[in-house]
């Protein structure tokens, strides 16, 4: 009996604390207030060494902390996407950004421009500064990028959806359907196709498209048509009858509440906005959002199947990544200088004490939240008969796992003559 | 607990009721099997249970019908969640999640179950079901029959009263098909379910009902004890047929049944050389010029068409095709069996040429099919695949003539001419999807057809087809053969295999595992015998037209019985 598959009882929170932890999945939701600390926090920066820090503390908690699920391989994507994004700053520098800086490391020819274009300058000397600007820029943004990579590869899509508020139900559905039904089109683009060969796939061009597009769209519209049957059939949109005014109302509610929280984020997060645009917007957009989803989900009656609870790991990890970002903000206050390096005159970058710790925080997760566990599927509990395995054709599983009396289907047939020569 | 009270529908105002006057009442706890010919309105019966029709389907429905004391007419099938559960045909058109314990339980998040209860009945579903060991698995990864078992598992966790199944084992093979059927009886016997049941292969399942509903087609419904409307019910599974023709009363319903009566029968039928198993009525009209012939002389009969040597197929590292020799005669039916996914279909595209294959070679007149452009590959080996309605996308019936004639460059109308043989009375102007299943199949058959090739190759053709279209279409296969054409149908039929093949093909994990004449491959499978055969064991008798045609004889002759024929 481990403790994390208990339902959680009246009278006891959370369950009893073991350590090492049981493996199991954290809440999605920690693992992106984490992700976002750290993000917030590199973006407060441009010191390489920290961004440097944060990268390696992000990657190092994906890789002690990720299951085996197939969002988990994503993070090497966003590597990737983050280098690609310092090269381009850098090389955006080279071409457009010429002269500015006095330590010139080598010219390039320069391309005379039009009258028109006065301002401009393609290529031309390439100073260090110059390029060392773009390099700290574009670091910091693809710092950013990892950051969200690393909820990413963290964190279930699907886990996520399903903690959505009781209100954003039927978006999260519907991407989750969306989600399912775009391999089967894929799927039945190809039967069609290969189908086409069939034909001697005549015609080429606007012909053949119509021979694939009306197969595949009859397709996918009579599996829409069941699915949503088949939905209805099993509950989906047992409203109880709300009636359209308080929908409207809840609709209303949550859009400008999302619009204050961006503008109130934006305020926060630039340090030039006036300080109107900061946190009061961010507060008051937070509660009439809240209001609207609060309306709205009192009209949901559904429950979730084994829901993700909030326990101290959880809390934890959302606490570290939220300690990262406010120590960082506390040393914005106190200690700018080492947080941007001077370009001008250049300067090595220096650390101080309490942005490294601010970083160091964020590391905590991998230690202190239990192991995800390593397998999507759980072990079987019997052995499996020994055909079972090697399921052919990709789309079936093991026949013989049926268990049942059937299974010796071919048991007989095996019996007959096997007579290779075809009957005359 | 489901009342019918004088129902009538029609899809539009002054077209014709595909339901007329129905009264019914199903008791709690019956295990009912809904028959009919297709298009007779068994899909519009099960849908009008839980409000589906007419809410999702359009159309104007007269009458009341209740479940459990609740009416469809005012409340959506939404509100019947909790009382009705339904699974089709095509489990995957139905799932809403993507694994299998989070689609036990979505229904139940639907009607605010507690997730304590919630966890409790999915463990007892997934034992249930014998579907414990699936519990973390993708759906899509799942067999036929273990995702029907899944789609039926994930109803029952609401608790519903009534389960209401369409056609759910069409697609399955047959030990699939026995375990979905053991699981949906261990419902009716433990649980007190009451079973709504639609399904072509009436064989599988006639022998457990307690009550059948037989709609004839004209809208009324016939509902009664199998034993009471078997005897002149026209759809009939073939052990009622040999019942029939043994004139038997009352008729049996199941092997047993049969097995127990037939003593008398296999002493008068032993000694007797069985004749061909196919159906002595043709429905088709016979031509006097063969159906679609390849140009030249027909080739004899027995003569080598196509040679498959060591034909391997791979996906990534999964091996579906192993090395299968195969060698196809001119006049020959062969029947491919195996259970779903143990590489059927293919062999059958990779021997077309259409699709992958990774080593081996195909030689059907002096050409690879593989190497050829697609054009000459399908004037060799035609494929009507197992969706055959992939084929059809123009408007009419008479455009896609004439598209066909143009692409296999025959002579103008000669597609038509094939369809009107192997369906008479298609209407050029009807479009392609309103076709009934049987009709879609007799289109491509034609489509393809006209491009005269020598080898043909059908993917689960009967699926979806009841039993007057499987018999007409098993009089097209036969007599495409006797044109001189080798004709290959993977299937899971075994009744139909037993009456058109004469020879079976059985493979297993991507290997041919047994190949032989008809009688001597099904007759000793469990699995694969036909209901004929398992009454008549050890004796090779396959069909009721067989047995029909040899007692028919026997009265005509009122003579001493033939002794010539000696045993197989």
């Amino acid at each position: 009996m481990s403790g994390d598959r208990q339902p959680a009882r009246p009278g006891r929170r959370w369950p009893e604390p073991t350590w090492p932890p049981l493996a199991r999945s954290l809440h999605p939701g920690a693992w992106w207030l984490w992700a976002l600390g750290l993000a917030v926090a590199a973006s407060r920066t441009t010191n390489p060494l920290l961004l440097a820090m944060i990268l390696a503390v992000a990657a190092y908690v994906v890789v002690r902390r990720r299951g085996d699920a197939p969002w988990a391989l994503s993070f090497r994507m966003y590597l990737a996407l983050g280098a690609f994004i310092i090269v381009m700053r850098v090389a955006f520098r080279i071409v457009f950004g010429g002269g500015q800086g006095d330590t010139v490391l080598f010219t390039l020819p320069e391309i005379p421009l039009p009258e028109a274009a006065a301002g401009i300058r393609l290529f031309g000397e390439v100073a260090a500064e110059q390029l060392l600007g773009g390099f700290y820029d574009g670091l910091r943004l693809a710092t950013m990028v990892v950051c969200v990579g690393a909820a990413n590869s963290l964190a279930d899509p699907k886990r996520m959806l399903k903690a959505l508020p009781g209100a954003l139900y039927e978006v999260g559905a519907s991407v989750v359907v969306a989600l399912t039904v775009a391999p089967q089109l894929i799927e039945s683009v190809r039967r069609v196709r290969r189908a086409r060969r069939l034909r001697g796939a005549a015609g080429k061009g606007r012909r053949a498209l119509r021979g694939i597009i009306i197969p595949v769209l009859e397709d996918a519209l009579n599996r829409s048509l069941a699915l949503a049957a088949a939905m209805a059939s099993r509950g989906y949109g047992r409203t109880g009858g709300a009636d359209p005014r308080t929908r409207l109302i809840t609709g209303v509610l949550v859009v400008v509440g999302l619009v204050g929280v961006c503008g109130g984020l934006y305020g926060v997060l630039d340090a030039a906005a006036p300080a109107l645009l900061g946190a009061p917007l961010l507060l008051g957009g937070g509660a009439v959002a809240l209001a609207g989803l609060v309306l709205g989900g009192r009209r949901v009656r559904r429950t979730g199947y084994r829901p993700d609870r909030w326990r101290p790991a959880e809390l934890l990890t959302a606490g570290a990544g939220a300690t990262t970002a406010a120590l960082m903000f506390l040393t914005a206050g106190v200690d700018p200088d080492n947080l941007y390096p001077s370009l001008s005159p250049l300067s090595w970058p220096e650390l101080s004490l309490i942005p490294v710790l601010a970083v160091l925080a964020g590391v905590l997760p991998a230690f202190l939240t239990p192991e995800p566990p390593r397998t999507a599927a759980p072990p079987v509990a019997a052995p499996r008969p020994a055909g079972g395995a090697n399921g052919p054709g990709g789309a079936n599983g093991p026949g013989g796992a049926n268990g049942a009396g059937g299974a010796n289907g071919l048991g007989g047939a095996n019996g007959a003559e096997p007579r290779k020569e075809p009957v005359a | 607990m489901i009342t019918f009270e004088d129902v009538s529908f029609r899809y539009e105002e002054d077209g014709p009721a595909a339901l007329a006057g129905v009264d019914l009442h199903i008791p709690e706890g019956e295990l009912c099997l809904v028959t009919g010919h297709t298009g007779t309105g068994k899909s519009t019966l099960l849908g009008a249970v839980n409000g589906l029709v007419p809410r999702f389907t359009g159309g104007h429905l007269r009458g009341r019908v209740t479940v459990a004391g609740q009416g469809t007419e005012s409340r959506p099938p939404q509100e019947f969640a909790h009382l009705v559960g339904r699974v089709g045909q095509d489990p995957l058109a139905g799932f809403v999640t993507d694994n299998v314990e989070e689609e036990l339980a979505y229904g139940m998040e639907q009607l605010a179950v507690r997730p304590e209860v919630m966890r409790k009945r999915v463990e007892e579903t997934l034992d249930l079901l014998g579907i414990a060991e699936l519990r973390g698995r993708a759906l899509r990864s799942l067999s036929g029959g273990q995702q029907q078992r899944v789609a039926i598992g994930s109803v029952l966790t609401s608790h519903p009263s009534v389960l209401v199944l369409d056609e759910p084992t069409s697609a399955l093979d047959p030990t699939a098909a026995e375990d979905v059927l053991s699981a949906v009886l261990r419902l009716v016997h433990d649980l007190g379910v009451t079973v709504l049941i639609a399904e072509h292969r009436m064989e599988r399942v006639l022998q457990y009902a307690d009550r059948l509903l037989y709609l004839p087609g004209d809208g009324t419904v016939r509902d009664g004890t199998p034993a009471e409307l078997m005897p002149d019910c026209a759809v009939a599974p073939p052990v009622v047929q040999l019942g029939r023709v043994a004139g038997w009363s009352p008729l049996p319903l199941s092997v047993r049944d049969a097995r127990r009566r037939a003593a008398g029968l296999r002493e008068r039928l032993t000694d007797r050389a069985p004749g061909p198993p196919h159906p002595a009525d043709v429905d088709v009209p016979p031509s006097a010029v063969p159906v679609g012939r390849p140009a030249g002389e027909p080739p004899a009969a027995g003569e080598p068409l196509l040679t498959a040597r060591a034909v391997t197929v791979t996906y990534g590292s999964t091996v579906a095709v192993r090395r299968v020799d195969l060698r196809l005669a001119a006049g020959e039916v062969t029947a491919l069996m195996g259970r779903n996914g143990s590489g059927k279909s293919s062999l059958l595209w990779a021997v077309q040429g259409s699709g992958p294959r990774r080593s081996g070679t195909v030689e059907v007149a002096g050409g690879d099919p593989g190497d050829l452009p697609a054009a000459d590959a399908r004037a060799r080996v035609g494929l009507v695949p197992q969706t055959a309605a992939d084929l059809l996308y123009l408007q009419t019936v008479d455009e896609e003539c004439e598209q066909s004639d143009a692409e296999s460059g025959a002579g103008k109308g000669s597609c038509r001419a094939l369809l009107d043989r192997l369906a008479p009375g298609i209407g050029g102007a009807s479009h392609p999807r309103d076709l009934s299943e049987g009709q879609q199949l007799a289109l491509v058959l034609a489509i393809q057809l006209t491009a005269a090739p020598p080898v043909m190759l059908l993917d689960e053709p009967t699926r979806g087809l009841d039993y007057a279209a499987k018999r007409r279409f098993g009089a097209v296969v036969r007599r495409l053969a006797a044109d001189g054409r080798s004709v290959v149908i993977a299937t899971h039929d075994v009744e139909f295999v037993a009456a058109v093949a004469d020879r079976v093909v059985v493979m297993a994990d991507g290997e041919i595992v047994a190949d032989g004449a008809t009688p001597d491959v099904v007759c000793s499978s469990p699995a694969f015998a036909p209901q004929v055969a398992k009454v008549l064991s050890p004796l090779p008798w396959l069909t009721p037209d067989q047995v029909g045609r040899a007692l028919a004889a026997d009265l005509e002759e009122a003579a001493p019985p033939r002794t010539e024929g000696a045993p197989r």
